[in-house]
């Protein structure tokens, strides 16, 4: 805009002078090139810090050997994952997360927020803070708050056994059930509130003439929240999904902290496996590179199939 | 919605209280036993103590404490602001100069949303071992300065920004970088306030990146620390893990109750875009 005004200005003075208008233009285009300084170093970093990576993880996961001595080996690693005991419990345990955690999570989100979301509710503000809580804590503070809750010399067996409703503590660790309950009381305890909130802003996108009229054509509440409320909130309810999925896919800190896998790789997930690999004895790149890649690709499939779910309804 | 009586009012404030408290308690909870010795967490003595002080002197004699909330401290606040300039700029710039190169350019970067960390662990892990930058600020910050993320939020936010004012600022002959930096910042505060709390918060919290590029024990961060902590060989001092625990979760919390609204409206702001 501020070209065509100095055009103009050109324009007039122009045929005084007698030189053709070339100067709008590459003023235009020194704009342009100022916008694509202002891009460079974020484009720079993305590509450095996220694509580059990712080719890098594709070519390596290609590749087997310890530490840096790897030599080009087709599809091996593919095949090898299948044929891995601890790949197919992590595989089983991260997917089981998936189907328990995010329905129970979300669900408690979206019934907290329906609740919240009411004008008439005295002290919504108070319950909506109190609830979200604890998205700010690092994974780490949690992990070691339920550990310390759940220990054998934890604080629910110190009560239970104080109250003697039990004569000896329970174990919950040892046990892969009940340890992998404990990790999806960290998950939900953690991630319900945000999701509570991402909940509230699509509630408040929804006219309230909508149940005014609802109501006066005699509608009951249950009607309301599956005719008005769910339809109008599926874009928020795939959001919310596809973040949880994305989420649970990379889960890592909550087990690290608390069970480290166990126990007899209970609860490991395909992110910790990957990191033992890595980090816990001799290097394999290859072949976690290959669990990097099968996480992203589980990870896109079920976004895509997610997306195709959610548009078709 | 106005579809049931009053009674049920009951139910709903007990279903809230219910959930409240298994969210809030736990905070207090942590404050009370890191006041109380190991042995008294043990028993769940769920009064204030007197073994604050010597909680702290047990942390502090880890020699591995007060490096590590430096570190947070440091790490934490430099990423946020480079973060920030970095990915503001970039909204702005796709925004005002718009074309369709960039937005062909912005795709590509939300695509990058996608890509899980484990992902990218590896090759930016050997990458860094070598450049022989593990253990330094760099390799701490490096892919949380330009994320997606922020650069749609001010991508959204720029949207907002009267293209008249940057007419007016270039007619007085004001630079393309001075009009972001005197009249883009300046008015766009509350989305720097949202961004900067949003983008504190994952560096303060981060756990993953820094376990794998802050290997040693001085130059890690406190969720790292955390960890250490509770694996050490020694008999764990309960009441000193609580008061880490405490102190890595009060600067997030103090932020939160400051920034409340900036918080909660970015996460809102991240749903509507």
């Amino acid at each position: 805009m501020c070209t065509s005004l100095r055009f103009q200005h050109i324009r007039e003075v122009l045929p005084m002078i007698n030189v053709r208008p070339r100067r709008p233009i590459s003023l235009e285009r020194k704009t342009q090139r100022i916008g694509w300084m202002f891009i460079i170093p974020a484009l720079a970093l993305v590509v450095l810090t996220h694509f580059y990576p990712m080719f890098e993880t594709l070519l390596l996961s290609l590749q087997s050997g310890k530490a840096n001595n790897l030599k080009w080996a087709g599809m091996r690693n593919y095949v090898r994952l299948f044929k891995d005991a601890t790949f197919l419990a992590a595989l089983e345990n991260t997917l089981f997360y998936l189907v328990v955690q995010i329905p129970v999570m979300l669900s408690l989100a979206l019934i907290l927020a329906v609740l919240v979301n009411d004008r008439k509710l005295k002290g919504r503000g108070i319950y909506r803070t109190l609830i979200f809580l604890p998205a700010v804590t690092s994974l780490a503070s949690c992990s070691i708050i339920f550990l310390r809750l759940f220990a054998n010399d934890g604080y629910i067996n110190t009560l239970l056994l104080n109250t003697g409703v039990i004569s000896e503590y329970i174990d919950f660790l040892a046990n892969k059930w009940s340890a992998r309950a404990i990790i999806i009381l960290v998950m939900t305890w953690r991630w319900t509130g945000t999701n509570m909130i991402y909940f509230l802003s699509g509630l408040q996108n929804i006219d309230d003439s909508l149940y005014e009229a609802a109501a006066i054509d005699g509608a009951t509440g249950v009607q309301a929240f599956t005719r008005i409320t769910m339809p109008l909130l599926k874009p928020t309810l795939l959001l919310t999904t596809i973040t949880s999925t994305t989420g649970t896919m990379k889960l890592f800190d909550e087990v690290y902290n608390i069970t480290g896998g166990g126990p007899a790789n209970g609860t490991i997930t395909l992110s910790n496996y990957l990191y033992q690999l890595c980090f816990g004895g001799v290097p394999q790149y290859g072949y976690a590179s290959a669990i990097a890649y099968i996480i992203f690709l589980i990870a896109a499939l079920l976004a895509f199939i997610q997306m195709k779910v959610g548009d078709k309804e | 919605m106005n579809f049931s009586g009053k009674k049920s009012y009951f139910w709903r404030h007990a279903l809230l209280i219910v959930c409240s408290l298994i969210t809030s308690l736990p905070f207090v909870w942590i404050i009370i036993c890191s006041t109380n010795t190991s042995v008294d967490v043990l028993r769940g003595r769920l009064t204030l103590g007197s073994n604050l002080g010597v909680n702290f002197q047990t942390l502090v004699d880890t020699g591995r404490f007060l490096p590590a909330f430096k570190n947070s401290v440091i790490y934490s606040v430099t990423t946020t602001l480079l973060a920030v300039c970095i990915s503001s700029a970039a909204g702005y710039g796709f925004v005002v100069y718009r074309s369709k190169a960039k937005d062909t350019v912005m795709a590509v970067i939300l695509l990058s949303m996608m890509i899980p960390t484990a992902a990218i662990l590896i090759p930016m892990f050997r990458l860094f071992s070598r450049m022989k930058l593990l253990n330094t600020i760099f390799a701490f910050m490096l892919p949380s300065l330009a994320t997606a993320f922020l650069i749609f939020l001010f991508r959204q936010a720029s949207q907002s920004f009267p293209g008249e004012i940057i007419q007016a600022a270039r007619i007085d002959g004001l630079g393309e970088w001075m009009i972001f930096f005197r009249m883009f910042i300046p008015t766009m505060k509350p989305v720097y306030s949202t961004a900067i709390v949003m983008t504190f918060m994952n560096t303060w919290n981060a756990f993953l990146w820094p376990l794998v590029v802050m290997t040693d024990s001085q130059k890690t961060t406190m969720p790292v620390f955390l960890s250490l902590l509770t694996d050490s060989g020694y008999t764990p001092d309960y009441g000193a893990i609580m008061l880490a625990v405490t102190v890595t979760t009060l600067p997030t919390l103090i932020i939160f109750f400051a920034l409340q609204k900036s918080f909660i409206n970015g996460l809102t702001g991240s749903v509507k875009g």
